[in-house]
């Protein structure tokens, strides 16, 4: 994720794979017409748009002296191994940045490159649960919850693209190059998703953020709704009561204990009782309609079907499509933010595995009979 | 000692509340001089509290997150001791000035003037309604950099649709992906991982420009979606549909490929989230377990056969882990090398000897609130540490410094903004 927004906007990104199985994303579904195929997976394809692509053994000394190469022409250096790894290489900061005095290396890791937990395997969900808030998240008589699959891993990468991109300034303009040391476990940590408030309540009140009920334990009406072909989802608490009193327009909403915060369970009883069957009456855009002209956020709970064919995303041209060589025309979520002097473009799909070994390792000097002994001996 | 990256770069941090003050914020640690712009005499929601002035009472109804004050108390100025606002406010210098006002556009012009870029996420169109817009801003400084950060962006139908961070993650489909398996979506506790997104997309994309303006002089107009920037996060979800037509559900805790789930521990409400996706950590996890007569279960002799199989090897899993502490289960699984970690509520977090070695918390002094450790740095730097310079700001902190100092106002005009209602560190008294 980190590098595929360098390169989305315009930094020559070289994906280094290990030569025969490549990236493991390139094995990690969703995989076209679900047959797994490692030019085929809308994981690898969307995380790799833009760049170009080599194989290169780094555990062979060959494979390591073509990486000094072309870190000589490099600006940034971006790895994920487990810490250990890097270093037993022989490729740390300080013999990196021997051959790139100002070059900045952002290292992403689980835990970060120090501390007890160093080492320790993890994944996705294991990240939220020990630096998010998930002890927090869901009901209370059921486990702890989590968010949308490997969410919390792309987020990460997009805090790791902010701090290269601050660090890559800083080696420009201040002449200092450093290696950035991004730990997972603290970008969640660190959330404004209610982690890092609620760690910061719990010095203040001493009191931790619990799974709360969605039943008889919130305000009416509760954030997430039912409706006649789906969900919605609304804010209005005390902030919004008036508007929305005024956008309901009907006698029973005027009942002074439905104003927040409701205190007792007859009263959301009641208040249920009204406003289940009004919302059952009516479409997920009818609401959402009303609720935005009286100015109250309010949203549909949308699927990845709805998002494809929604009106606003059509009219923005948000969605792009793509070619590619082996996975065919695929249409992929589009520029995350636009700069309009300094623009989102796809230049080029993901890489194949090893596609421009000869286009960059060729460029270095290494000729077609040269390329074709460093393959049969495992280097590319 | 080096300077800090984006040292000698002044920001006018126009936002309000969480996104874009988490954004600026992350710039201000990297060197940036913050300038928070707020205004006593307009109370924006969920900035500096759900209320400026609650009562004690209503305090207390309110869960931590938001009813957290230091000692459940609201104190004399509650909206510098509110969490949330405390979490984004570090190393920034505030200052006060209403933006309704012809003369607070004319103090506004003056800091536009000496800044470099500008960033905001009101609802929309409202800074336009007030006369800001990004050609209001060039015409004071040519280059100007103009972040604005939207729910759906600076056109389109949705527009001038409301949106808080709730909202955009259920427009983005995250609820319905998040879901518990077996729940419907109501069962959801509200989550804003969009707001977190949108601040970084914020914070990048100032950085990008800044980068863009060095080279060529040019300025920009950034406008960013925060569901077009949420929806890239879960782009290979998203494909799945655009690939093979397929509306993926929730896989809750679990995952398609690999045995995963957050089983029960010893003790209250203790729980360990666990990842088996190889062979070797499945063996790993058999060794850990002390080899019992269930492992050895047919239905459970392969990767696919143990996803196949999750529903009936899950209370297994948890017949093991439950006789366990969550941290000791999730040590002697990693020894094993099992992915494995305790779900640790904010309590445990304090206590987490890898958080503590790293010094994640920072303690702080905050004139309002107290002293008291403060989550920190998402990441670190190594040859010039990131670290909190000066305490979150409180409303309107820094009013002498930024009128006198840096815009150059006298004694005199200075009083004279004072009695219009520009300057002030309290909100005015209509303000609830």
């Amino acid at each position: 994720m980190c590098t595929k927004l360098l390169a989305d906007y315009g930094a020559d990104v070289i994906k280094i794979e290990r030569p025969g199985r490549g990236d493991p994303a390139r094995w990690i579904g969703p995989f076209l017409h679900d047959l797994p195929h490692p030019e085929r997976s809308g994981l690898f394809l969307h995380l790799n748009t833009n760049k170009r692509g080599i194989t290169l053994n780094l555990k062979t000394e060959t494979g390591r002296a073509i990486f000094f190469r072309l870190l000589a022409t490099a600006d940034i250096v971006v790895e994920n191994f487990h810490p250990r790894v890097m270093p037993s290489l022989g490729l740390d900061y300080a013999a990196l940045s021997a051959v790139r005095p100002n070059l900045v290396m952002t290292s992403i890791s689980n835990f970060g490159q120090t501390g007890p937990y160093r080492d320790w395997s993890a994944s996705d969900l294991i990240l939220y649960a020990m630096g998010h808030e998930m002890w927090g998240t869901g009901q209370p008589d059921a486990e702890p919850a989590g968010m949308a699959n490997k969410l919390n891993l792309h987020m990460a990468g997009l805090m790791a693209y902010m701090a290269t991109l601050g660090a890559f300034f800083g080696a420009q303009f201040q002449g200092v190059g450093q290696q950035v040391d991004v730990s997972i476990m603290e970008v969640l940590a660190s959330s404004i998703d209610r982690r890092a408030p609620s760690l910061l309540a719990y010095q203040y009140c001493g009191e931790r953020a619990v799974r709360i009920p969605s039943v008889h334990g919130v305000d009416a009406p509760p954030f997430v709704n039912y409706c006649a072909d789906g969900f919605f989802e609304i804010t209005v608490g005390i902030n919004w009561w008036a508007e929305f009193v005024s956008a309901i327009g009907e006698d029973w909403i005027r009942d002074p204990e439905f104003k927040p915060p409701v205190r007792t369970v007859q009263a959301r009883e009641r208040f249920d009782s009204h406003w289940i069957p009004w919302c059952m009456a009516r479409t997920k855009k009818e609401i959402v309609s009303l609720f935005q002209k009286a100015g109250i956020p309010c949203a549909p709970l949308n699927t990845t079907e709805d998002l494809v064919n929604d009106p606003q995303l059509t009219e923005r041209g948000f969605f792009i499509d793509i070619d590619h060589p082996m996975a065919g025309r695929l249409t992929y979520p589009g520029a995350p933010f636009r700069l309009p002097a300094s623009p989102f473009q796809i230049r080029r799909p993901a890489p194949m595995l090893g596609q421009h070994n000869s286009e960059i390792i060729g460029e270095l000097g290494y000729s077609a009979g040269d390329l074709e002994v460093l393959s049969a001996a495992g280097v590319i | 000692m080096p300077g800090l990256p984006l040292e000698g770069l002044r920001i006018v941090d126009l936002g309000v509340a969480l996104a874009v003050p988490y954004g600026t914020m992350l710039l201000a640690d990297l060197g940036a001089q913050v300038i928070r712009v707020e205004s006593t005499q307009v109370f924006p929601n969920q900035t500096r509290g759900i209320l400026a002035r609650p009562s004690k009472k209503a305090v207390e109804t309110m869960a931590p997150i938001s009813g957290g004050y230091p000692d459940r108390e609201p104190g004399e100025r509650p909206w510098n001791r509110f969490p949330w606002a405390n979490c984004t406010g570090r190393n920034k210098l505030g200052m006060t000035v209403d933006l309704r006002k012809p003369s607070g556009l004319a103090v506004l012009s003056r800091l536009v003037r000496i800044s470099d870029a500008v960033v905001e996420n009101n609802t929309p169109a409202s800074l336009e309604r007030l006369g800001i817009t990004y050609e209001w801003l060039r015409a004071i400084r040519e280059d100007i950099i103009y972040v604005q950060l939207s729910s759906f962006g600076q056109n389109g139908p949705y527009r001038d649709y409301r949106a808080l961070g709730l909202q955009v993650d259920a427009f983005c489909g995250h609820d319905m992906l998040r879901r518990y398996r077996d729940r419907d979506p109501s069962y959801n506790t509200w989550a804003v991982p969009s707001d977190f997104a949108g601040g970084v997309a914020a914070a990048s994309a100032c950085i990008l420009a800044l980068l863009h303006r060095r080279r060529t002089g040019q300025g920009q107009h950034v406008d960013i979606s925060m569901v077009e920037n949420f929806i890239n996060l879960i782009g290979h979800i998203v494909m799945d549909y655009t690939m093979n037509g397929r509306v993926q559900e929730s896989y809750g805790n679990r995952d398609p490929d690999m045995v995963q789930g957050v089983y029960r521990c010893k003790g209250d409400d203790r729980w360990v989230a666990i990842t088996i996706a190889t062979d070797e950590q499945w063996k790993g996890f058999v060794a850990a377990a002390g080899n019992p007569e269930w492992t050895r279960d047919p239905r459970f002799t392969t990767v696919t056969d143990r996803i196949r199989n999750q529903d009936a090897l899950d209370p297994f899993i948890q017949s093991f882990t439950s006789q366990y502490d969550h941290r000791d289960v999730a040590e002697l699984l990693q020894r094993h090398g099992v992915p494995a970690g305790p779900v640790l509520d904010d309590a445990d977090a304090f206590a987490d000897p890898h958080l503590k070695a790293r010094g994640f918390f920072i303690p702080v002094s905050h004139p309002d609130a107290g002293r008291h450790l403060y989550p920190g740095m998402p990441w670190k730097l190594s040859r010039t540490p990131l670290g909190v310079r000066t305490p979150p700001v409180r409303l309107g902190e820094h009013n002498q410094y930024i009128y006198k100092e840096l815009l150059g106002y006298s004694d005199e005009e200075y009083r004279e903004l004072e009695t219009e209602g520009h300057i002030g560190t309290e909100y005015a008294p209509h303000i609830r």
